[in-house]
């Protein structure tokens, strides 16, 4: 059992929890993730790590609460226990020889870019971060963004804080001014990454994006987390958890990985008012 | 007395009923049959069916007690070289090992080893209040990495001579592959839990949620005080066939499919974790596990299941008693036939149809077998013009694994083979000293019992070397 140490919600639908694990928070670096089991019979769901504090053996996650688990997870109280908590999985966002980064994060995947920022704050690289979110209700981390960032652009979709429009718009703006960044990292939702590769393409700025496909175990056996890859005209099967969570963007086949995430659909939907209606009558 | 030239019969559910519900299939022999079975060996001088088990049990023995009565006498001595009985009497391939070797079987049909095995077993875990003792500690530490057969074997046998052993499991519970792999209707999750906590009586910890090679490295146990480590981290990563269409909804590998049914028990009611069920299903491969995923399916309400093998019946090589009771229960063998494609739904006119992306088919050529290969198996040759479509939903591809590379990218001076194996010398022994490795992490997908034999040689390597120490 993992003890939840602190919680506080970041907005309405965005929660921060800092949970009791110490082999992991003695581990883990910005990029990689953790599974988690709420309770006895819950699923297994994929979490990107969203820091660490290893000398108080505690592992910062941030959730949305999407689906049925989440919402579960969501009603746990600080001091309660969760089930199962294990990682660091995955590989390690690479930052060596980067000097001058730009981070694209969207929603709640500005709390997995967050220690990706702060990472290459502290390696010395300039950072220049620029953070999407459908409406100002729904903003996450910006103080943080702003401390570890040489730049911060912060987008709201509806024009209800800060810049109105996309992420991809300040991004192709600077491109277009001439601005060289050694790599761009993304993360957010698929379609967000997807136009954010799109965009860089023609500028020919290396792009990697933070894949959170469908997982089980998350340590090499089941397979699910697979998404295909285009690697100079061959398709190439890889697997986010043991090969990922990051990938070269160019390659990825974001179509194939946006239609695999919507296999559950129509379950997540009811598992989630099941869940939701449980609460209702508690 | 005239000999009983066949095994006595094991009781089974009827095929129709058991097809649809998630309970065992063989319901085990009553006192009075294993007795009357035990009758049937000849107790011969030679005693060939002890070389032909992996742990060599001292089988002729334990079946002597079973035909004194004496259940928990029989136990015992299984007991002394196996720490999974129960396991082992049902999921070991005994025509291809103990039984095989049966001096009654070069006239009849040898003693069913296996069944007794399990009936031995499952009486002391019914009526035995005997329980395992911790024996006096030596002092030494061992780190088992895996709980699945190899690591639960090499850990209950150093227990047994009182090394302080940690099991470290990567997922939540465990058992490896019996409780994440191997169905329910075969080998009840109940089952493997007991076994697990009868090594916990012996003073074995299990340690869930944590992987080596992520939360900790070998070289950390080293640090931590362990004198040796076993690796039995299993199989790894599901192969594919790199055909079309794998990556669409509703195509599985088989670890996915049965790990979504049995860790994540997906085929209970209300599960937390889904799984496609219903509609037709096709299981690609020809081994046990592509015959526990046929059979999965159907039991999770799928209208009609295929296997989908290019080789013949001959060649395929689950074993016998697996694929008659998938043909029993209905499912329908399509041999000699091998996937081109895998069909998915595509609306042209609307992008956001909800069914889009969603398997509608396999693709499959009829195969003919040619000139043996390799392996010395007739290999498959595609029949030209032959390519036909099957219907389903549910696509599970069961060829294989490959080793997982947590372990070997995170251990210094760990050799490898080309596939990814590690290598070991006849002892278990790796390329890293005090480091020993054994199941299907050293041999790619194989047997149960060979992965507990595996464990078992190790444990008697490690208790040399570390007794010298």
């Amino acid at each position: 059992m993992y003890k939840i140490v602190r919680k506080k919600a970041l907005n309405p639908t965005v929660t921060q929890m800092e949970i009791e694990a110490p082999l992991v928070a003695k581990k883990a670096m910005p990029g990689q993730f953790i599974i988690l089991r709420v309770d006895e019979a819950g699923e297994r769901i994929p979490l990107t790590v969203a820091g660490t504090d290893p000398e108080e053996g505690t592992v910062k996650i941030i959730f949305q609460i999407v689906g049925a688990t989440t919402k579960m997870l969501d009603h746990k109280k600080e001091g309660e226990f969760i089930q199962d908590f294990v990682g660091p999985l995955g590989t390690a966002t690479h930052t060596e020889g980067i000097k001058n980064v730009c981070i694209v994060g969207g929603g709640v995947g500005c709390a997995i870019a967050m220690p990706v920022a702060q990472e290459f704050h502290r390696l010395g690289a300039k950072v220049t971060s620029i953070i999407g979110f459908r409406s100002k209700d729904l903003l996450i981390l910006e103080e943080e963004f702003r401390e570890c960032s040489d730049e911060l652009i912060v987008m709201t979709d509806d024009g209800s804080y800060a810049r109105h429009g996309n992420v991809t718009v300040p991004l192709k703006e600077m491109l277009e001014t001439g601005e060289r960044f050694d790599a761009i990292i993304t993360i957010g939702p698929l379609i967000m990454m997807k136009f954010v590769t799109l965009t860089a393409k023609p500028f020919g700025v290396p792009v990697i994006a933070s894949m959170n496909p469908i997982m089980i175990d998350g340590t090499g056996m089941c397979g699910g987390c697979r998404l295909t890859l285009n690697q100079d005209g061959k398709k190439v099967t890889k697997f986010a958890c043991v090969d990922g969570p990051d990938f070269n963007a160019y390659e990825i086949d974001f179509d194939e990985a946006m239609s695999r995430g919507r296999m559950y659909f129509g379950y997540e939907r009811h598992a989630y008012e099941e869940v939701c209606n449980l609460f209702k009558n508690a | 007395m005239p000999v009983i030239p066949k095994k006595h019969e094991m009781p089974t559910q009827a095929p129709k009923v058991r097809a649809r519900n998630f309970s065992e299939v063989a319901l085990g022999y009553t006192q009075e049959t294993a007795i009357a079975e035990a009758g049937r060996c000849l107790n011969c001088k030679n005693r060939p069916c002890v070389e032909g088990c992996p742990v060599n049990i001292h089988i002729p023995e334990f079946i002597q007690k079973v035909k004194e009565c004496d259940f928990e006498g029989a136990y015992q001595i299984i007991n002394q070289t196996s720490s999974l009985p129960a396991v082992c009497g049902r999921v070991c391939p005994q025509e291809t090992q103990c039984e095989s070797k049966c001096t009654l079987g070069r006239k009849f049909e040898p003693v069913g080893i296996g069944r007794l095995e399990r009936f031995v077993a499952d009486w002391h875990n019914t009526f035995s209040t005997e329980k395992a003792r911790a024996p006096q500690s030596n002092g030494h530490r061992v780190a088992v990495v895996g709980s699945g057969p190899s690591g639960l074997t090499c850990a209950g046998d150093l227990a047994k001579k009182g090394y302080k052993v940690s099991v470290f499991e990567a997922l939540h519970t465990a058992g490896g592959v019996l409780v994440y792999g191997i169905p329910e209707f075969r080998l009840p999750k109940s089952i493997v839990a007991k076994e697990v906590e009868t090594l916990k009586e012996l003073g074995v910890d299990v340690e869930p949620n944590v992987v080596i090679g992520k939360t900790l490295t070998i070289d950390e146990l080293f640090e931590d005080g362990y004198e040796a480590v076993f690796v039995g981290s299993g199989a790894g990563l599901p192969r594919f066939m790199n055909i079309s269409g794998e990556s669409l909804k509703g195509v599985y590998s088989a670890n996915e499919f049965l790990t979504r049914s049995n860790l994540m028990k997906a085929y209970m009611d209300d599960p937390k974790t889904p799984i496609m069920k219903g509609g037709n299903v096709a299981v690609v491969g020809g081994g046990n596990v592509a015959m526990d995923a046929a059979r999965t399916a159907l039991r999770l309400g799928a209208e009609h299941v295929y296997i989908v093998y290019r080789r013949s019946m001959e060649e395929l090589p689950a074993r016998r008693e697996e694929v008659e009771h998938a043909q029993e229960e209905g499912i329908d063998f399509r041999l000699l036939c091998n996937p081109v494609e895998i069909l998915g739904y595509k609306n042209p006119d609307d992008p956001r149809d909800e069914k889009n992306g969603f398997v509608t088919g396999i693709r499959c050529v009829k195969m003919e077998l040619g000139e043996p290969d390799a392996s010395g198996r007739r290999r498959p040759v595609v029949i030209n013009g032959s390519e036909f479509d099957l219907d389903v939903d549910t696509v599970v591809m069961s060829i294989g694994t490959s080793p997982n590379p947590l372990i070997k990218n995170t251990t210094k001076g760990l050799e490898v083979n080309s596939h990814g194996g590690i290598i070991v010398n006849e002892d278990g022994l790796t390329s890293r000293e005090g480091v020993y490795a054994g199941g299907d992490a050293v041999t790619g997908a194989a047997t149960v019992i060979s992965a507990m034999g595996a464990g078992k040689v190790a444990a008697k390597a490690i208790d040399e070397y570390l007794g010298g120490k």
